[in-house]
């Protein structure tokens, strides 16, 4: 159950990344759509938080193509839903993601990414 | 009977049966809803504004159940992969982690808009994980500041725990300050050894709200709220009746929308023949 949501917040914690290590890459992902409760006052309250270059690109990794190149301006009911459908109801389910800096492979199994470093990594 | 902290590490001692019988016996459910209940009474969000939580040690979901219920989106982590999986059969809504929170986080600051942790952070004083670890207050102070950066500021994270004793208090709090949280300790029931609840209030920035005072911790007579609460949960298992162990399918979607409409929840998507439909990933 990552959806891109939490994966627009992640960055690689192993020891030492603390650079270019945002956002990170899926890999042989498995992706299933999942319908949720259309909220637009949480996505309001969202937006700030959001880093739209990697929303995008992950949206668009993920085979959707509905978000605009920029952030609009006007936040229109149907902007807002195709927000609301990549932020929320794309949930992945198998794969893997890879830090851009580090390598480390974070895997995706049923849903549950393993966030766990080995000894060497923890910071 | 011995503090589970002290048997073994979290991730065995919750292991495939503890994870079951936890999560199914009836008083843990309803204590762990009444703290989380507290938890979020404490964390004193601004009403009316849907806010996006951490749940810490988020367990098989009978925290995040209620956080569910409550309408909150939330991410939760653990280190216990048996409790997770309990919790992914209990269909909570929330994302899902395997993570040591002694390891620290990796999400971008000003992630959250609030942190609850019931009944975990008793875990990082004593036992050791299976995973490399180091010492206890290398793993708090880790712990704690890359907490606060995720935390968007001002904003609060609230821990029911279990201390053993004061000195365990006094070493959590001054490593949480050092890693910039203000706030302290909250204790409901002091003088009730059954109803005595332990509760440690951060604050990041003013904390939100008004005062920056701490809270008072709830004193004199016990509320006896537990039947409301019981009832509640009765019906949640009531719902999930029939459906649980499968995957969220189309059917499941269905039968949970009917729920919703049926509780009378606004905005329900309509059902499409897109609905729980699995979608592979083009590149
Ligand atoms: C008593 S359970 C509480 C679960 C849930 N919050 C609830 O209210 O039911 C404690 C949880 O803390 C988790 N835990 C202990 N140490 C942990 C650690 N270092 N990192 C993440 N989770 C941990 C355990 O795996 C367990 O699921
Ligand atoms: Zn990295």
């Amino acid at each position: 159950m990552v959806r891109l949501i939490t994966h627009n917040l992640l960055a690689c914690h192993a020891k030492g990344c603390t650079t270019n290590n945002f956002p990170l890459e899926f890999k042989d992902v498995q992706v299933v759509l999942r319908e949720s409760e259309f909220n637009p006052e949480f996505l309001r309250g969202f937006m700030p938080k959001i880093e739209w270059p990697a929303l995008l690109g992950a949206a668009r990794e993920l085979g959707d193509t509905s978000l605009p190149d920029q952030l609009p301006e006007m936040l229109d009911d149907d902007f807002l839903k195709a927000l609301h459908h990549v932020l929320l109801e794309i949930h992945v389910e198998e794969g893997i993601m890879i830090c851009p800096n580090c390598q480390h492979n974070y895997p995706i199994l049923n849903g549950i990414p393993n966030m766990l470093l080995a000894e060497h990594e923890i910071a | 009977m011995s503090r589970p902290e002290l048997v073994a590490p979290p991730e065995i001692y919750y292991g495939d049966i503890e994870a079951k019988k936890y999560t199914k016996n009836t008083r843990n459910q309803q204590i762990q809803a009444d703290m989380t209940y507290r938890a979020l009474e404490l964390l004193n969000l601004p009403p009316d504004e849907p806010a996006f939580l951490l749940d810490i040690g988020c367990g098989s979901g009978l925290s995040g159940e209620i956080l569910d219920e409550e309408g909150y989106i939330w991410t939760g982590v653990d280190i216990a992969p048996s409790m997770l999986e309990v919790a992914l059969e209990r269909e909570v809504e929330g994302d899902l982690f395997l993570q040591d929170i002694g390891q620290g986080f990796g999400f971008r600051p000003g992630s959250f808009d609030g942190a609850i942790s019931i009944s975990v952070l008793q875990w990082l004083l004593n036992a050791e994980t299976s995973h490399p670890t180091s010492s206890p207050p290398h793993r708090l102070a880790r712990f704690f500041t890359t907490l606060h950066s995720s935390l968007r500021n001002p904003s609060r994270a609230v821990f029911q725990f279990y201390p053993s004793s004061d000195d365990q208090i006094q070493l959590i709090t001054s490593i949480a300050q050092k890693a910039g949280f203000g706030g302290g300790i909250v204790v409901d029931y002091p003088n009730s050894k059954k109803a005595r609840k332990v509760f440690l209030c951060l604050y990041v920035g003013g904390g939100g709200g008004s005062q920056q005072q701490l809270p008072e911790g709830l004193d004199g007579e016990e509320v006896d709220d537990s039947k409301v609460r019981f009832e509640r949960r009765r019906e949640r298992e009531t719902a999930k009746q029939g459906k649980r162990g499968n995957v969220k399918d189309k059917h499941w979607i269905l039968k949970k929308k009917e729920l919703y409409r049926k509780r009378g929840k606004e905005s329900v998507p309509r059902d499409s023949k897109f609905t729980g439909r699995k979608r592979r990933p083009v590149f």
